[in-house]
């Protein structure tokens, strides 16, 4: 069992209240873990903050060694400008951006692995559409093939099957799987439990805090998902600053 | 018709010469507008465009009508209020929009009594509107070259820079360079308006930048042919312009400036890619 990501006293937050609280655990190289929770459970938080997109409040994540871009990361809302006037087939390039950077044009291989990757998402044909013209799953199976050139060791998705129909979230989940079988650890939040259970065998139950952690029969329990329930209040105004991080 | 359309620029030099200034500058304008409008950025452009007043002017004062002096003092001052307004907006909770028009306020107010102080008001008018009819060869030189190092170094930054406006949270899980391409293609909007300050003046120079960019998103619908088309109408409009000028007297900044808006509003009403009359047309809808 080699870790690939170790998270150590971590606590993430804003403006000083903390939104993962003193999160200790290790996930292992080719892990597929879910991690699940009620709204504001600070499950997008912790992915940020793996990324590097937000800076812990105390403790840390380790990478194991990892370069962070060569973890690839598929937020809950991407932040793309649909209006802008650019191409599935362009978007979807961009995924290589590790191999050919800034300037190297894309050669008969680069092409080659584009044209697997949209036929892997099921897109063949959409190359030319600008990206404004496509549904919301279709911009999920974009998004997923660009995931798929990026050829990442670690792959963290913030509720990938949100707002997507069934078909597209069981296409989707396929490559999912595939990553899995390849080696690559994989984090996805999710709130679709009974997929959890029948798909992923590792769960972290959170809830601003850790509230388990482990395989999913053991994790998804009745008890503990109304623990979860119960713990997720609104920050409080007025809390007095955290003693165990003094310690 | 040799006479309306050519005459003018074979009988005299500083025709042709307006005619290459403006050319020059239809090139290196055209895909910076293009970029500026994509971000939602056009009124940055306009508010760059008067910060750079302020720093000509000083050159002005300290040097007279001295092409360097100028050059210099407005690049530094349109860099100063680029950063400045993004540190605003970035340490203050005051959105962007607001802190960039309290400082193109400033700046316009401030260049305009800065010049005052020693010209006269022909050369305020120069500032405001330019004078492409009088380019001399240090300033077309100067402009060809800021035409050519803007295309130079947009085809350098142009993956990021486009990636950066598509998804920059993307780019950013990828690479570092998002911000440097950004700070750079500033530089490059306030090199071609100080390019453009010395044919159209501070008020109009933002104008070659963003209408004909304006003019591409209602002919093209990748970026590509925005840019094409930005540039072709900058360069029409420099030639059709200052024909309009030549003939009817008109002050000839001003009539580039007009004829790009005719344009503009010709493709507001027929443009193919979402302009008016088309989208009245009745057509029957597709079967798939």
């Amino acid at each position: 069992m080699i870790p690939q990501l170790a998270f150590r006293d971590l606590t993430l937050g804003y403006d000083r209240h903390p939104a993962i609280h003193h999160l200790d655990g290790t996930v292992e190289r080719g892990a597929l873990l879910a991690v699940v929770g009620p709204n504001g459970a600070g499950k997008s938080t912790l992915f940020k903050g793996i990324v590097g997109l937000l800076r812990p409040l105390s403790g840390r994540v380790d990478l194991c060694g990892l370069d962070r871009r060569e973890v690839a990361y598929l937020p809950q809302v991407a932040d793309i400008d649909r209006s802008f006037p650019v191409s599935v087939y362009d978007l979807v390039a961009m995924g290589l951006w590790r191999s050919i950077g800034l300037f190297a044009g894309l050669g008969a291989q680069e092409r080659h692995r584009i044209h697997h990757a949209l036929e892997a998402v099921g897109l063949t044909g959409f190359e030319r559409r600008p990206i404004g013209n496509l549904s919301g799953g279709q911009l999920q199976r974009v998004l997923f093939a660009r995931l798929l050139l990026q050829d990442a060791r670690v792959i963290v998705l913030d509720e990938p099957f949100n707002a997507i129909d069934a078909k597209t979230a069981a296409d989707l989940f396929a490559l999912v799987r595939r990553w899995h079988g390849e080696g690559r650890t994989i984090l996805a939040a999710l709130h679709d439990l009974e997929m959890v259970r029948t798909s992923f065998p590792e769960v972290l139950l959170l809830a601003r805090e850790k509230v388990a952690w482990g395989p999913a029969e053991d994790v998804l329990t009745p008890a503990n998902l109304q623990k979860a329930r119960r713990m997720c209040e609104a920050f409080d105004e007025d809390a007095s600053e955290c003693r165990v991080a003094a310690e | 018709m040799y006479d309306l359309l050519i005459g003018p620029f074979q009988e005299f030099e500083f025709m042709r010469r307006a005619l290459a200034g403006t050319v020059a500058l239809a090139f290196g304008a055209g895909p910076v507008g293009v970029i500026l409008m994509l971000r939602r950025m056009s009124l940055v452009g306009d508010t760059m465009a008067h910060a750079i007043l302020p720093g000509a002017a000083l050159g002005f004062l300290v040097a007279g009508l001295d092409l360097v002096a100028m050059t210099l003092g407005g690049l530094a001052a349109g860099l100063t209020v680029a950063l400045l307004a993004g540190a605003v907006a970035r340490a203050t909770d005051l959105k962007e929009d607001a802190s960039l028009a309290a400082f193109f306020l400033m700046s316009l107010a401030l260049g305009v009594t800065i010049v005052s102080m020693r010209g006269s008001n022909v050369d305020l008018l120069n500032f405001l509107f330019g004078s492409v009819l009088a380019l001399d060869d240090p300033t077309l030189i100067l402009m060809a070259s800021i035409a050519t190092v803007s295309l130079v170094v947009l085809a350098v930054i142009w993956r990021p820079l486009v990636l950066d406006c598509v998804d920059p949270g993307f780019l950013r899980s990828v690479s570092r360079v998002g911000t440097p391409a950004y700070i750079v293609f500033l530089t490059l909007l306030v090199l071609n308006l100080v390019g453009g300050f010395h044919a159209l003046g501070t008020l109009l120079s933002v104008g070659i930048v963003i209408v004909p960019a304006t003019v591409g998103r209602f002919w093209a619908r990748d970026i590509t042919g925005m840019i094409a088309v930005a540039v072709g109408t900058g360069a029409v409009s420099g030639y059709v312009g200052l024909l309009v000028s030549f003939h009817t007297g008109a002050p000839s900044g001003p009539a580039i400036i007009l004829v790009a808006a005719v344009v503009y509003i010709v493709s507001v009403l027929f443009g193919p890619v979402g302009g008016v009359l088309p989208r009245l047309l009745p057509r029957r809808h597709l079967e798939a």
